[in-house]
């Protein structure tokens, strides 16, 4: 039987050698960055023996820039260190507080917002905070690399789009203005330490109190996190009233497939989304004027 | 296949040791280094009994390789006793009888610890927030909550 190999190649293009010579010799390859999910999925019974390609000692996975030009996010860089780089906060406050919602103070010192999006689980909370955000893959290839608009990235349950011998950067997204902001809501049957029944990022912009640009993206109530084009059209010239947001929250109720599980009833999942939508446009709106 | 070498520095020592390449780095403290401090509880990430400082950083060291503490600086439980004696968060673990079984606690110490190295003066949602991912089914949490608070009034004013 093959046995576990491991390896942390120091650039993109040794990374890229190791995955296509692998695939040349039928082996099987797992890439890792935080480990928090890969670490617990090698222990399930039967998983079979593969190279663990290791892409943290990579420059560009552990690139954390914020500037003018826009932000850079590796797929190495922790939700921990993110969560301590204050321009981040100040730009992205909701994509922070969806990486803040993921696991234990322990799991955020090693986990990485792009292997929540890698490992594709539906409930994946940085998913639709990445959506709204705008935010954009940056995939290495054998001819460079390819971008991709996070909202494409996710293909179903636990798949990504990621061909064979690719692996992904990091993400990218443009500096938002400073009326420009984000926010990302949850609800789980405790505060902490649990999986999301539904989540919602949301992005709005806001110029003289009317909402000039809004996105919105919903999370565990569908297979994959969606854009709900017809709740930002709500949003959308509106001043963010209570009947824009009632109308944004119906959007989201409608756009939900939700599935009934442990967590919570597909009824149940459906109607927390349109609140979960509401309060967190509220919150959005309330950063944008503050800004 | 042939075991990885790997070097670093264990509580403040320098280390090598032979691992595989799946083997977590809770694996390596315990089976091939003899520091059964660190505590397996679940093996998935989820109850901190397992918690180290990898860089200074809070971690379960479950969800790491051992292979991937190449390089870096490890700090367990039996690091954190100084030649002086035990930590304050050791004594006020003690005093306040924040541990039964105790299983749990070397993880809650050495959570503290990280807690407290960023925030001297947690209030009690701090400190409960922080330590969510240490679980402890004896003590009911309270008296853990004193512990670290007791810990941090001795640190930040020393008798």
């Amino acid at each position: 039987m093959e046995s576990y190999g491991y390896v942390a190649p120091s650039s993109i293009a040794e990374v890229l050698a190791v995955l296509n010579e692998s695939t040349s010799a039928g082996r099987m390859t797992q890439l890792l960055a935080g480990g928090s999910d890969v670490l617990v999925q090698m222990r399930m019974p039967n998983h079979q023996p593969r190279t663990i390609v290791d892409i943290k000692k990579l420059a560009e996975t552990n690139r954390l820039e914020v500037n003018a030009e826009g932000i850079y996010i590796g797929a190495a860089v922790s939700s921990a260190v993110m969560n301590e780089h204050q321009g981040l906060r100040k730009a992205m406050p909701g994509l922070l507080e969806a990486g803040d919602l993921i696991g234990s103070t322990q799991v955020q010192g090693r986990a990485t917002i792009c292997g929540n999006l890698c490992n594709a689980s539906p409930a994946g909370d940085s998913i639709p905070a990445l959506i709204a955000a705008d935010g954009i893959c940056d995939i290495a290839t054998a001819s460079g690399t390819r971008e991709m608009p996070v909202g494409d990235f996710v293909v179903g349950v636990g798949k990504n789009a990621l061909r064979e011998g690719e692996f992904l950067l990091g993400v990218k997204f443009a500096m938002p203005k400073a009326s420009t902001k984000d926010a990302y809501l949850r609800f789980t049957p405790r505060t902490e330490m649990d999986i999301a029944v539904a989540g919602v990022g949301v992005r709005v912009s806001v110029e003289n109190g009317i909402c000039t640009d809004a996105r919105v993206s919903i999370g565990a109530v569908a297979p994959t996190a969606l854009l709900v084009t017809t709740a930002a059209d709500a949003l959308i010239g509106s001043s963010l009233d209570e009947a824009a947001l009632a109308a944004a929250g119906q959007a989201c109720r409608d756009s939900a497939s939700a599935i009934s599980d442990k967590r919570g009833t597909a009824e149940y999942r459906q109607k927390v989304v349109a609140v979960l939508c509401k309060r967190a446009i509220a919150i959005a709106h309330k950063r944008a004027l503050e800004n | 296949m042939a075991r990885l070498h790997v070097e670093s520095t264990i509580n403040g020592e320098a280390q090598e040791f032979l691992c595989d390449a799946n083997q977590s780095l809770l694996d390596v403290l315990r089976d091939e280094l003899g520091l059964t401090g660190t505590k397996e509880g679940c093996g998935t990430g989820d109850c901190g009994a397992c918690s180290v400082l990898l860089d200074g950083r809070l971690v379960c060291s479950c969800l790491m390789l051992g292979v991937e503490a190449s390089g870096s600086e490890v700090e367990t439980i039996e690091g954190i006793a100084g030649d002086e004696g035990l930590h304050p968060l050791q004594n006020a673990f003690l005093e306040n009888a924040a541990l039964q079984c105790g299983i749990c606690t070397p993880g809650f110490i050495v959570a503290s610890k990280a807690l407290l190295e960023k925030h001297p003066n947690p209030d009690e949602s701090t400190i409960r927030y922080w330590l969510a991912g240490n679980l402890c089914r004896c003590t009911g949490y309270d008296k853990i909550i004193r512990a670290v608070q007791d810990a941090a009034a001795k640190m930040s004013h020393p008798a």
